[in-house]
C-alpha cells in the first residue's frame, strides 16, 4: 500500500483503537506526543499494529524519528512491501 | 559387561497440592517513591500499572521470604515438611553465586535432606520450576516437589534510577507438585518454554554496577508480540483450547502488557469473563515470585476457585519464556 490517504486512515484507525483518540484527530501535521499526547509503549503498540497492518518493519530507532502523523505515513509508504 | 539400568516408575502426571505467599510488611507507595527521586504516580500508574509496592525495610533475607511461604504451602496441601522430597528454588536475586537458596530454604522449613536446587529463568522462573517438578514427578524421581519463587529485587536495584526503581519489589510464593494418581486428575499441562538469547542484553545487571537495567521500549515490544503465542501453545499442547481457561496469570510485569496479551488472547477465542490477574497493582513486578503471589491473592480475593483452569505464562530476562495450564488446587 502506498496511497498516503489510505495509509493515514488506516493508521488514524491503529491511534484510534490503542490511544482511543478520534480517528478524525489524527492528521498528518499533528505530533504524537505534543499533540495527540501518545506515550513511548503506545507508539510501540501502534508501530506493532503498523507493521502488521501495512507489511512493513518499524524498528525501535526508525520509530523514535517519526514525530507527526505526517512523519510515520511517508516512513511506511516508502518501507512497506 | 552389560547391564540393564532399573528406572522409577512413572505416575500418570502431576498436580498442584497447594500454594502459598509471603510479602514484606514495608509498603512503598508511588508518593514515597516521588520525594525519593523525579517521578509521580500518575506517570506510574500510566506507564506500569503500579500502586504501591513491598520492599523488604528489615534486613529479612530472601531464604526467609522463601521458607515462609514454602511452609503456607506445604500446610495448604495438607502435608507435613518430611513428605516433601525436593524443593526448587526460582531465583535470580540471591546475594551471592552459593550457597544455593534451595537448600538452606528447607532447613529452615525442617524438610530433611531433599534434593535442593536454584533454578534462574529470571521472571519466567516459576514456570520453569513448575514444569521441572511435574517431569521430576510424572518419572518417579519425586513424589512431592516444593516450588518455590523468592525475589529480594530491591538489593539489585538503583535507587535513584526511575526507570527501573518504581517496577520492581520483593516477595516469595509457593506450590507443591505432586502425583496425580490417575489420568483425570492431572492438574498440570506440558510446558511450553523457549528462549532469545540474541536480546540477552535487553534485561541485565552489568556487573560495574550491579543494578538491573532493561531496555523497556524492546522489553515491552517483546513481550507484547510473542507472549500470548506462547501461551497459545500451553494451551494447545494441553489439548485445551482458549475458551477453556478460566483465570489468566501471566507475569507481572507491567499491566499493560498484561492487558496487551490478555487482548490477543481474547481475539483468538478466550472467554470474556476469563479473569485476568493485576496483582502487580499492588504487589510491583516480583520477578518470579509475581505468579505464584498473584495465585494466592486471587484465591484470597475469591477470583481463583479449586477446579478452575489457569493459564501460567513467565517471561524476563534471558530472555526465557515458559507457559502451562494448571488446574488450582
Amino acid at each position: 500500500m502506498s496511497d498516503p490517504t489510505e495509509i493515514r486512515s488506516g493508521l488514524a484507525d491503529i491511534v484510534e483503537e490503542v490511544a482511543d483518540i478520534d480517528a478524525d484527530e489524527v492528521t498528518a501535521e499533528k505530533s504524537f506526543v505534543d499533540d495527540l499526547d501518545i506515550d513511548s509503549l503506545s507508539m510501540v503498540e501502534i508501530a506493532v499494529q503498523a507493521e502488521d497492518k501495512f507489511d512493513v518493519k518499524i524498528p525501535d530507532d526508525e520509530l523514535a524519528k517519526l514525530k507527526t502523523v505526517g512523519d510515520a505515513v511517508r516512513y511506511i509508504a516508502e518501507n512497506s512491501r | 559387561m552389560t547391564v540393564r539400568l532399573r528406572l522409577h516408575p512413572a505416575v500418570p502426571g502431576a498436580r498442584l497440592l497447594g500454594l502459598g505467599s509471603v510479602q514484606p510488611d514495608n509498603v512503598v507507595t508511588n508518593d514515597d517513591l516521588a520525594q525519593r527521586m523525579d517521578t509521580n504516580d500518575q506517570w506510574i500508574r500510566e506507564r506500569v500499572g503500579i500502586q504501591s509496592r513491598r520492599i523488604v525495610a528489615d534486613g529479612t533475607p530472601l531464604v526467609e521470604m522463601a521458607a515462609d511461604s514454602g511452609v503456607l504451602a506445604v500446610k495448604d496441601a495438607g502435608l507435613t515438611p518430611g513428605e516433601i522430597d525436593t524443593v526448587i528454588v526460582a531465583t535470580c536475586t540471591m546475594p551471592t553465586p552459593i550457597p544455593n537458596a534451595a537448600a538452606q530454604t528447607a532447613e529452615r522449613i525442617g524438610i530433611p535432606a531433599p534434593g535442593a536446587f536454584d533454578l534462574n529463568a529470571a521472571c519466567a522462573g516459576f514456570c520453569f520450576g513448575v514444569g521441572t517438578a511435574a517431569d521430576l514427578v510424572r518419572g518417579g524421581t519425586a513424589n512431592n516437589v516444593l516450588v518455590i519463587g523468592a525475589e529480594k529485587l530491591s538489593d539489585w536495584l538503583d535507587w535513584s534510577d526511575r526507570s527501573t526503581a518504581i517496577i520492581f519489589a520483593d516477595g516469595a510464593g509457593a506450590v507443591v507438585v505432586g502425583a496425580a494418581p490417575d489420568e483425570a486428575s492431572v492438574g498440570v499441562g506440558p510446558v511450553a518454554w523457549g528462549s532469545a538469547g540474541d536480546m540477552a542484553q535487553a534485561i541485565r545487571v552489568p556487573p560495574e554496577t550491579g543494578a538491573l537495567q532493561q531496555d523497556g521500549q524492546a522489553v515491552f515490544r517483546w513481550a507484547t508480540t510473542k507472549v500470548a503465542p506462547v501461551a497459545l501453545r500451553a494451551i494447545e499442547v494441553a489439548g485445551l483450547t482458549p475458551a477453556d481457561i478460566d483465570v489468566f496469570v501471566p507475569h507481572q510485569a507491567n499491566l499493560r502488557i498484561i492487558e496487551a496479551v490478555a487482548k490477543r488472547l481474547r481475539a483468538e477465542g478466550a472467554r470474556e469473563d476469563m479473569r485476568v490477574a493485576d496483582d502487580i497493582v499492588h504487589a510491583g513486578n516480583t520477578s518470579s515470585a509475581s505468579i505464584p503471589l498473584a495465585l494466592d491473592h486471587m484465591r484470597a480475593d475469591g477470583r481463583l476457585r479449586s477446579g478452575d483452569t489457569v493459564l501460567l505464562v513467565g517471561f524476563g530476562s534471558g530472555l526465557s519464556y515458559a507457559g502451562q495450564v494448571v488446574i488450582c488446587p
